[in-house]
């Protein structure tokens, strides 16, 4: 319409060249308003479904450890999912060294309580001074399934779902997961009690 | 379809003339379900649409009836599903209706849909009709799968899990996509709410694309198993009583297999695990989603990459989106295509041999078949249908339906229409 508009005006008045562009702006102007207003509108709508404020809140647990003997584990439910508090033995964190993070399938960490590009020698999958404790998210990095502990090829987890294979450090070694399971934020507040988030 | 075979509405009372003036509602009831033309030919495969708008009916029937007892709450879900079984009058036989419902649901749709695929049903002109028939599968599917978190049981909770984790493979924004759905950190009571309140929602935008999909139908009229364009007359029937009578056959002896699994096998279809309370902590040793949905999980298993497994098993339903322009041959029917009803079977079977692998354990040899016949897959869309297209020899085809029915001789108007009547698809090898 606009266009017919300019073309035809423009033809006999020169200053209706003026008066079409005017009317452009306008229509473009009207436009924008439209749909940013209409976005603005739709943002609500989308973000509701994000974790609401009662969900938020529940962000940090303290778990106490003192009973677990070494070679056992405990598993906690953080943000409605499984952590797994596992207090390693020697053995198991011996062969968790010896892989070279070349033969990893995820050379990264993992760790939120260290950088994110941190390579996931086995050091860096805890903290310094705690490093026979893994406390891990044990949620499978596939499609989520909780994976079976003391399982699988390297003695670590087994995720019976799609087949993944992790070692003793949670780190995937064979199957269709893309990532060391993930090592929640977390802090000793004293020998015994820990602060997951 | 042209339309002037069979006389059209004529209101016969003076109430009729005064409605049909201001609402002409009867006369497109009319028009569409009982004056209009269907080819005389169709076969049995072609009774599976009425088939499938009666159990969308009887889905949203029991759905709103079982809704009145329903609880989506993560603690109160699955009992009140035990409620609706064990408290609720006659909630057993209603609650299986709708289980089984949804089973007998996609059996129809594959036995339509490959209906489609044998008779070329996807070819010009009717790929709108055809595309909008992949979107109502795809919000059947969504349907279904939202529909079984419901009862809240161990596969319900583990199925939602894993395929909300799909969507995670996604690069960049993968993480927060999945936290949107959950409406958490988990799959947990906000993502139970919504779930429910989504289910109550899909079925009725099926029935509206279920209205684009017959009115983009009518306008295009139906295809039949030998591929020719109706042409005269004597190539159709009127809908009534023709086509509702052989509809409502086929319906009723569907109902009887419906209702020998409602009442006879009512959880064969199911799995024991669902019967468990959903446990955040403990995946069962063996998560397999509805058998509906089995080839499709094959595809995605069979992938050892994350994002390109996801990739490939959506790829494997879009592929349907554009298979109007993947297959090159102009020959409708798989009855004249002596190579593509060969490459038809041997579909038929893969896809129900990726079903079979989609249900056992992902290792081993069961993997290596699943590659295979996700390769095969493809290959039948992005190689064969290309290439046979170019290169297989038709066979020939009747002059017109009514030619294939009652044979050239009996044909009353004879051959000159036949000659110059050969329909625009058919025309080239
Ligand atoms: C396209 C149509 C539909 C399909 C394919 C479908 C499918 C399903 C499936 C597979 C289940 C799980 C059954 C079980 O294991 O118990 C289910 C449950 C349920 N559906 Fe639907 N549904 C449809 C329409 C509806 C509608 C329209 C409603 C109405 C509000 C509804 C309400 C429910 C309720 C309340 C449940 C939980 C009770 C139960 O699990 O038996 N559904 N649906
Ligand atoms: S969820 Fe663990 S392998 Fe798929």
């Amino acid at each position: 319409m606009t266009r017919t508009t300019t073309a035809d005006l423009g033809a006999d008045a020169p200053d209706a060249e003026t008066e079409a562009t005017r009317r452009d702006f306008l229509l473009i102007a009207t436009g924008a308003f439209a749909a940013v207003g209409t976005a603005a509108a739709v943002w609500p709508f989308i973000h509701q479904m994000n974790p609401d404020a009662s969900a938020l809140a529940l962000s940090s647990i303290e778990v106490d450890i003192s009973s677990i003997e070494e070679g056992q584990a405990i598993t906690v439910m953080w943000q409605g999912k499984p952590v797994s508090i596992r207090y390693r033995s020697a053995a198991e964190m011996e062969e968790a060294r010896a892989t070279p993070v070349d033969d990893l399938a995820d050379p990264l960490a993992r760790n939120d309580n260290l950088d994110a590009t941190a390579p996931a020698n086995d050091e860096n999958r805890s903290v310094p001074g705690r490093e026979q404790w893994l406390i891990m998210l044990k949620v499978c990095t596939h499609l989520g399934c909780i994976p079976l502990d003391e399982a699988g090829e390297f003695g670590g987890w087994f995720c019976p779902c799609h087949g993944s294979h992790y070692d003793t450090a949670g780190r995937i070694r064979i199957g269709p997961a893309p990532e060391n399971m993930a090592i929640p934020p977390f802090e000793f507040l004293d020998e015994t009690l820990v602060r997951i988030g | 379809m042209q339309h002037d075979y069979f006389p059209r509405y004529e209101p016969k009372t003076a109430v009729g003339r005064w409605f049909d003036d201001r609402l002409p509602l009867t006369r497109l009831m009319y028009d569409s379900f009982v004056a209009y033309p269907v080819p005389r030919n169709l076969n049995y495969f072609y009774t599976f649409g009425g088939i499938l708008s009666i159990m969308l009916v009887v889905q949203i029937v029991t759905g709103v009836v079982l809704a009145m007892h329903y609880v989506p709450h993560e603690d109160f879900a699955f009992d009140s599903i035990e409620h609706i079984m064990r408290n609720v009058n006659y909630g057993w036989l209603l609650r299986y209706i709708h289980s089984n419902g949804a089973s007998m649901f996609f059996l129809a749709v594959y036995i339509h849909i490959f209906r489609g695929l044998y008779f070329g049903s996807y070819k010009a002109p009717r790929e709108i009709l055809w595309i909008l028939g992949v979107v109502i599968f795809l919000l059947m599917m969504a349907t279904a799968f939202m529909g079984y978190v419901l009862p809240w049981g161990q596969m319900s909770f583990w199925g939602a899990t894993v395929i909300t984790n799909l969507f995670s493979a996604i690069p960049l924004v993968g993480e927060s996509v999945v936290t949107w759905l959950w409406g958490g950190f988990a799959v947990g009571q906000p993502t139970l709410n919504r779930f429910y309140s989504l289910h109550y929602l899909l079925p009725f935008m099926i029935a509206g694309v279920v209205a684009l999909h017959v009115w983009a139908l009518h306008v295009t009229g139906q295809t039949n198993p030998t591929g020719i364009e109706v042409k005269s007359k004597q190539d159709v029937v009127p809908f009534t009583p023709h086509a509702t009578i052989k509809d409502a056959f086929a319906m009723t002896l569907f109902l009887i297999l419906f209702a020998w699994f409602v009442f006879y096998l009512p959880n064969y279809l199911g799995h024991a695990d669902n019967y468990q309370k959903a446990d955040p902590l403990v995946t069962p040793a063996h998560i397999v989603p509805e058998w509906y949905l089995l080839p499709f999980y094959a595809i995605l298993r069979a992938v050892p990459s994350k994002l390109f497994g996801v990739v490939l098993m959506f790829g494997s339903i879009a592929v349907l989106f554009i298979l109007p322009w993947l297959d090159t041959s102009r020959v409708r029917s798989a009855n004249y295509r002596p190579l593509y009803r060969q490459f038809f079977w041997i579909f038929v079977v893969v896809c129900i041999g990726l079903g079979y692998l989609g249900a056992k354990p992902a290792e081993g040899g069961y993997v290596v078949a699943a590659r295979i016949l996700t390769i095969y897959y493809f290959a039948h869309f992005f190689l064969i249908l290309p290439l046979l297209g170019l290169f297989e020899n038709p066979r020939p085809r009747p002059a017109s339906i009514a030619d294939s029915v009652l044979g050239p001789a009996d044909q009353p108007s004879g051959a000159p229409a036949a000659a110059g009547g050969v329909a625009a698809p058919e025309t080239r090898g």
